[in-house]
């Protein structure tokens, strides 16, 4: 038990047997995956392979049937709600770019800036001047520090990809969790968008889902391969892409 | 000081309250001091009219506050003005006293009427004018929260929380409309006297009520806007445009759609209270859900999210009414009606959206001709 415990303790995030059904159908079916501390995971599948679903375990959007999720080895992903999993240190991005349309791209970050989210903390709080260092170096870091004062309704489709990275970059969490961040992006922004995943991976764990294949080959990382709502394969890109499995239900398409 | 006021009020805000501030000045003077024979002259009656108007302009300002700010389109506010209403009411009724018809020291005329042996125990303190205006604020403010507790809890949103407003307010009417409720039922309550021993048909109570109500909408107004610049409103304006988008980034959405519902519901209160006695009337028929509906229309009329729109639409769409019923009686619902649909299809933003566009408008205009000065002058 005390070792297991320590071996728990060592990952970001450990899920164990993870079942999800929805009027019988079975999103994600006995899922089991870890991610190390540090490291960066992409998820690939064919559409319905549970991808979303598993990000809703996550973050505390969907309950699931059985099974075991925890973060940091400690924390209950399935009884936590969502605001108290992303006060714990897990970031999401959504597959839609989702960032506050009326608020300007500066703003966007300020709301997200770790801190105090009770009603009567945000009712009287001060911009401070490391608020103000902490939102200028994510805008750098996601390459939009001359759109500070836009709104980030008339940011371009990729711009918004980057400013929710940002959001989630502002929430220096331990784990982020980045849903096809380049679905809809130019080829340059999306060869942009591996340069910004890699820096952020060198100080967070993340874990991306993606579908476009040349993104994951930029990326270099270990790649799990979900289909039908559990693992199919792990490995390299080169070594899941060889396997006979892989190819019949997803790339062989 | 001065900066500071005034990115309070924003500019917009600084003419409202400037306006506010002339109309305080120039209508008790007008009343009291033209010759009636005067075009200028305002007479008593249009000093209650106004006051009203001012009364619903708050009313749209707490409307404007939940909807153009967070998104929660409640379609029960008119519930939150009855029961401040209400509370008023019941104080005014109370200082009636021995001078009722059946001149009962204690009790209310209608509860002699219905043979009441005593007072219910939910009328004990309202005699007390202080403990009467605790409850303006908080009884709207408990039924708010118990509200939205359940409902922002159960994560209702949108069309289905505006219908169970409705039914909110509808459920209320119903019930005061019985007898056994204890608030005069049908005929609500009414023959008021006097209110901290001022005659409320005196002209100088009149204008009195009419100033208090100026004040309260003017405060009403900065509150508003303190909420909305304070970071809590860029929260509540993330929660409109992206709800789960900040429930993720660790926002409880639910407690900041709580808090601005029952602060919202507490000022719609105050509104309530302040029209009741330059009305001199509450019945049952303020909590039709055809009441919160007019409501939202003002807002959507002066412009959603403004704020100053809310206080244009609530006083500009009654001065329509007010014309219209009198002029043309049978015309005004298709008026009321029709004036939505524009709105919505034409002017989505608003009076306020159509003047800011204007004005983005003229400008570049502006702005070319001053560079075409400059020229000429260096030439």
């Amino acid at each position: 038990m005390n070792t297991l415990h320590k071996e728990l303790t060592r990952t970001v995030l450990y899920l164990d047997g993870i079942s999800v059904s929805f009027d019988g159908f079975k999103a994600l079916n006995d899922l089991s995956f870890v991610v190390e501390p540090g490291e960066m995971r992409a998820i690939i599948g064919p559409n319905g392979a549970g991808k979303t679903t598993m990000m809703d375990v996550i973050t505390g959007k969907t309950r699931p049937d059985v099974g075991t999720a925890l973060f940091a080895g400690q924390h209950d992903l399935t009884k936590l709600d969502e605001a108290s999993i992303a006060e714990l240190g897990i970031g999401r991005k959504f597959q839609r770019p989702t960032v506050f349309e009326s608020h300007t791209v500066r703003d966007n970050i300020v709301l997200s800036l770790a801190g105090k989210r009770r009603v009567f903390d945000t009712l009287f709080a001060r911009s401070t001047e490391d608020e103000a260092d902490k939102i200028d170096q994510v805008l750098d870091t996601i390459r939009l520090a001359d759109r500070a004062g836009m709104m980030a309704a008339d940011l371009s489709h990729g711009q918004k990809q980057w400013l929710e990275i940002g959001m989630l970059l502002a929430q220096d969490p331990s784990l982020l969790l980045v849903d096809e961040p380049v679905a809809g992006m130019t080829d340059a922004e999306t060869v942009q968008t591996a340069t910004l995943l890699k820096e952020i991976a060198k100080d967070h764990s993340v874990v991306v889902v993606e579908h476009d294949m040349s993104f994951v080959q930029d990326l270099g990382v270990m790649v799990t391969v979900l289909h039908e709502g559990s693992v199919l394969a792990e490995g390299s890109l080169d070594r899941v892409s060889a396997d006979e499995r892989v190819i019949d239900v997803y790339l062989g398409r | 000081m001065t900066g500071r006021f005034l990115r309070l009020t924003g500019t917009s805000g600084l003419i409202l309250l400037a306006c506010l501030l002339a109309a305080a000045v120039y209508i008790p003077v007008a009343n009291q001091y033209i010759d009636p024979a005067s075009p200028f002259h305002v007479n008593t009656a249009s000093v209650v009219v106004f006051g009203k108007y001012l009364c619903f302009a708050i009313l749209a300002l707490s409307i404007d506050l939940v909807w153009g700010y967070c998104g929660i389109l409640s379609l029960g506010h008119g519930a939150f003005f009855a029961l401040g209403g209400y509370a008023m009411g019941m104080h005014l009724m109370r200082e009636i006293g021995s001078r009722g018809v059946y001149g009962n020291p204690i009790l209310p005329d209608f509860m002699v009427f219905l043979n009441w042996e005593k007072l219910p125990w939910f009328w004990h303190g309202f005699d007390q004018f202080w403990f009467a205006m605790g409850m303006v604020v908080l009884v709207p403010g408990a039924l708010a929260f118990i509200f939205g507790f359940l409902a922002f809890r159960s994560r209702v949103t949108g069309v289905y929380l505006s219908i169970i407003t409705q039914a909110m307010t509808f459920a209320l009417m119903l019930a005061f409309f019985r007898n056994e409720m204890g608030f005069g039922g049908n005929n609500g309550l009414t023959d008021f006297k006097d209110v901290l021993g001022f005659d409320l048909q005196a002209n100088s109570t009149r204008i009195g009520l009419y100033l208090l109500s100026i004040g309260a909408l003017a405060g009403a107004f900065l509150i508003c806007r303190a909420i909305v610049l304070s970071r809590l409103g860029k929260v509540l304006i993330a929660v409109r445009d992206a709800e789960s988008r900040t429930r993720f980034i660790g926002y409880r959405v639910e407690h900041y759609k709580l808090f601005v519902f029952t602060v919202s519901a507490m000022m719609a209160g105050v509104a309530g209270a302040l029209y009741v006695p330059q009305v001199g009337i509450i019945n049952p028929g303020e909590f039709a859900p055809a009441n919160s509906i007019e409501a939202v229309v003002w807002v959507a009329v002066g412009g959603r999210g403004t704020l100053v729109g809310a206080v244009i639409g609530g006083i500009g769409v009654n001065l329509g009414k007010s014309y219209l019923t009198g002029a043309l009686p049978e015309v005004w619902l298709f008026a009321l009606g029709g004036l939505f649909v524009v709105v919505t299809l034409f002017m989505p933003k608003g009076i306020l959206g159509l003047l800011d566009r204007w004005r983005r408008k003229q400008i570049p205009a502006d702005k070319a001709e001053q560079a075409g000065a400059e020229a000429e002058e260096r030439a």
